[in-house]
């Protein structure tokens, strides 16, 4: 991509390949030779990061593909037996749904450095609208792969998404018609979706191949923003961007196998752990994180209109950049100004973050409003004002004398831990604020599963499947729960034999026979665990209108808000047993008496922790109530302990296996890491 | 031009969805005043609401020039049948689905983006810019309606 290649290959059989099709000579010339400016610095290194994060969701996506069924009625079991039944078919979601998230944050990182070093500016005005092009398809792509999984969130989220359509004027109905394929977000959506979500990441590698392009024809910016003048401002590409590259994609490796081995669901929402349902909307509808600065905007605006507008030039807005900034000085390391605007302008685009994903109501929407001012001011006021007014710092002269002159000034940091506290400090207000919804969080518990190596207590997992059969049964299923289950590892822990013994305990339908008829025979391993209403209605008929949820996932799909700051511990501690601790504050949280002014319909019972405090299920558990032969005290507290035990193991069967191989690949990528880092030192060692 | 008119119409609603949105009939004696039920159309969740003598005055007492999307009670509901509201349950914001009986005014609230309507599924307040739709439906009798 950068001229004739003087590569001359030697081997007979290549000569005669390159004489055809002169490929090698493509390649060295690109990736080899090619000269790369000798002052990047790691920020540079989010473009092969990003390479790598395409292949990545790419090779893991054809993957999943061949487990997934695109179908309404079945998407949502195909994605859990992925899960569950598919050879680390675990670590294969983690890797693409988590990896959806890294993805965007390496292109938030990388766009955000084109901003600060003025990567967009002259020549490199095509470059950069061929990323912003990028942006887009990756944003298209993954909403619709958040679609996929048909939980309620993918559910409403694409419900929310697709009637922004329906704000164009005239052809908005028809418009948002033609998407769903019906009358409303159903099957064939899924189907299209499907069929979309698959295409577009070959778009965007091919998109991918015209920004390289691009950037190999007008050649990398840099820290300086000084153009590239003699031989001694460049470093070949291989070795040396290369091991640095590599060293980079190690430590974004390590940082990624955090959520794909530790915190899978920290990034996701409770909610799309429950199948998609029509007639019941969440409470609240949040997009993913790398979606909520934009939809902070749209809900910003009271007219629906303007706010898809707003929403959507927000994001155009980017293309234009080369024409709004005209100032001639390319790095913000160089203009005082600038660089204060930017990290205000990275701290709105965060709070604006923050606000998409709480209730649109009182102080958020006033705060949603200035800050999407501030987010078009920031383009269509600030940057061109101050390429009029600014007086920018002089430029070293050349590459070669930035990289001599690097004493580095100690201003950048200094500003960016004001800007980091004061942006903690307002989120703190933004949560003192929430303090008072919090009085009814659940309880943080003590389990064994917690926490890097964490593992399921035998005796507990068992002693909460006999609190499962004899109590909860009665009224909720187990339906992704098979028998077989039982003796998996990593599981209650019994052989083969004794799930078979328990499997014959049930009765399943099958069936027809010869005679065209159902009949009931005992239970296999391979059987799931029988439903105890024989469909949602009569659960519901028999429960008072309610109908007592599927038990398998609800360790996962029951969640609570733990606010700023504990947010961003949790990523840390690895925390998130939210599931298990609402399981037992709801089951420890009856209370015969509701307090004074609280009244409960005839048929409810009060709660003090389910939301709304009117609960449909009587008190399941009472002492004694369970006996157990291992001697384990048959209180409440007990059983609502090992039945969370239970139904946390049932929703993520595969944990002690996904945080044992986790620790062999942190022990793995930080050797490699290290080796990359040494290797890197090595090779620079000359360049410096 | 022409030509690439069959790769967008396959994107329409095909024949089985369109056979399957059929008009519906709804028996209405089982729903008690001030009681509603939701029923689904074309895959749209449509609240028949049973009003009280209550909901239908405030419906028809306010202003109707003041209304964000004005429209009389009267134009809402069949003559003669004025307890009846029937709406599509779909908020005109962004397409939840919103809570009956919840809200300011007697009507409707989606949990969404804080949009209410009144006991005529009228918008009153928040972001969405319309009124519930009222879909096509006709009396057959004094209990029961044809949806479509």
């Amino acid at each position: 991509m950068s001229g004739p290649s003087d590569y001359q290959p030697t081997h007979p059989v290549l000569k005669w390949i390159e004489r055809r099709l002169p490929i090698l000579g493509f390649a060295h010339s690109s990736f080899v030779a090619y000269p790369t400016p000798r002052n990047l610095n790691y920020w540079w290194t989010f473009g092969a990061i990003l390479s790598f994060m395409l292949g990545l969701q790419i090779l893991t996506g054809v993957i999943l593909a061949m487990h997934y069924t695109p179908e309404a009625t079945m998407a949502f079991r195909s994605v859990e037996s992925i899960v569950r039944d598919v050879n680390y078919g675990w670590l294969l979601r983690n890797m693409h749904a988590s990896g959806a998230s890294m993805f965007f944050l390496a292109v938030y990182i990388h766009m955000f450095r084109g901003l600060y070093y003025g990567s967009y500016k002259e020549p490199r005005e095509v470059l950069w609208i061929l990323g912003v092009i990028i942006y887009l398809l990756m944003m298209a792509t993954g909403f619709m792969g958040y679609v996929l999984p048909w939980g309620q969130m993918s559910f409403w989220g694409a419900t929310v998404i697709t009637n922004l359509f329906s704000a164009i004027p005239y052809f908005g109905e028809s418009i948002v018609t033609l998407l769903w394929g019906g009358y409303s977000v159903g099957n064939p959506t899924l189907n299209r979706f499907f069929s979309l979500h698959y295409l577009l990441p070959f778009v965007i590698a091919g998109v991918v191949a015209l920004h390289v392009w691009a950037l190999h024809v007008a050649g990398q910016n840099n820290p300086a923003g000084v153009e590239v003048k003699t031989e001694k401002d460049t470093v070949p590409f291989t070795p040396y961007a290369t091991i640095k590259d590599m060293f980079g994609v190690s430590c974004f490796l390590i940082f990624f196998a955090w959520f794909i081995f530790y915190m899978p669901n920290y990034l996701g929402d409770a909610d799309n752990y429950i199948p998609a349902n029509p007639g019941v909307t969440p409470q609240h509808i949040v997009p993913e994180w790398y979606y909520l600065p934009f939809y902070a905007m749209l809900r910003s605006i009271p007219n629906k209109l303007a706010g898809v507008v707003v929403m959507f030039s927000s994001i155009l807005l980017l293309a234009f950049l080369p024409w709004l900034d005209t100032a001639k000085t390319r790095s913000s390391k160089y203009r005082p100004l600038a660089k204060q605007f930017f990290w205000i302008f990275v701290v709105v685009c965060v709070l604006l973050g923050y606000l998409g994903a709480q209730p649109p109501e009182g102080i958020y929407v006033i705060a949603g409003r200035i800050l999407t001012f501030c987010y078009f001011a920031y383009f269509l006021i600030m940057l061109p004002l101050l390429s009029r007014i600014e007086t920018p710092r002089p430029v070293p002269n050349s590459i070669a004398d930035d990289v001599l002159a690097k004493t580095g000034s100690k201003t950048t940091p200094m500003v960016s831990t004001v800007i980091a506290l004061a942006l903690a400090g307002s989120l703190l207000a933004g949560s003192v604020q929430n303090a008072r919804a919090e009085d009814q969080t659940p309880v943080s518990q003590k389990w064994s599963f917690a926490g890097p190596f964490g593992k399921y207590d035998r005796g507990a997992l068992q002693r909460g499947l006999k609190v499962y059969k004899e109590v909860c049964s009665a009224c909720h299923s187990l339906n992704y729960i098979a028998f077989r289950n039982l003796a998996d590892p990593g599981g209650p822990g019994y052989s083969d034999a004794q799930a078979a013994a328990l499997a014959a305990e049930y009765k399943v339908k099958d069936g027809p026979n010869d005679q065209g008829e159902m009949f009931d025979r005992p239970g296999r391993p391979a059987d799931y665990f029988p439903p105890p209403f024989p469909n949602e209605q009569a659960a519901r008929a028999a429960n008072g209108g309610a109908a007592p949820p599927d038990l398998s996932l609800i360790a996962k799909a029951r969640s609570y808000e733990r606010g700023f700051p504990w947010f961003i511990f949790d990523f840390f501690t690895q925390f998130q047993e939210q599931g298990p601790n609402y399981i037992v504050a709801i089951l420890t949280g009856f209370e015969d008496k509701p307090p004074a002014g609280v009244t409960i319909p005839d048929g409810s019972y009060y709660n003090k922790i389910f939301p709304g405090h009117a609960i449909k299920m009587p008190p399941p558990l009472s002492d004694g109530q369970v006996t157990f032969d291992d001697g384990s005290p048959a209180t409440v507290p007990q059983y609502a302990h090992d039945v969370a035990t239970f139904l946390m193991w049932a929703a993520e069967p595969k944990m002690e296996a996904r945080k044992q191989m986790g620790l062999e690949v942190f022990v793995f990528l930080i050797l490699f890491a290290g080796l990359m880092y040494f290797t890197k030192k090595k090779v620079w060692a000359d360049a410096h | 031009m022409l030509s690439l008119w069959p790769f967008v119409s396959q994107m329409n609603p095909d024949a089985s969805t369109i056979a399957a949105g059929a008009p519906i009939e709804v028996d209405l004696a089982p729903i008690a005043s001030g009681q509603d039920i939701k029923v689904f159309w074309r895959g749209k969740p449509i609240y028949i609401m049973n009003r009280t003598k209550k909901q239908v005055d405030e419906a028809r007492s306010v202003p109707v020039a003041s209304l964000p999307d004005p429209a009389t009670d009267q134009s809402r509901v069949k003559e003669g049948h004025d307890n009846w509201l029937v709406v599509i349950g779909i908020c005109t914001h962004l397409g939840c689905i919103p809570i009956a009986y919840e809200g300011n005014y007697d009507g409707f609230f989606c949990p969404c983006h804080g949009s209410q309507y009144d006991s005529s599924g009228r918008i009153r307040q928040g972001p969405a810019p319309a009124n519930l739709a009222v879909p096509p439906y006709q009396f057959v009798s004094d209990s029961k309606i044809q949806i479509g």
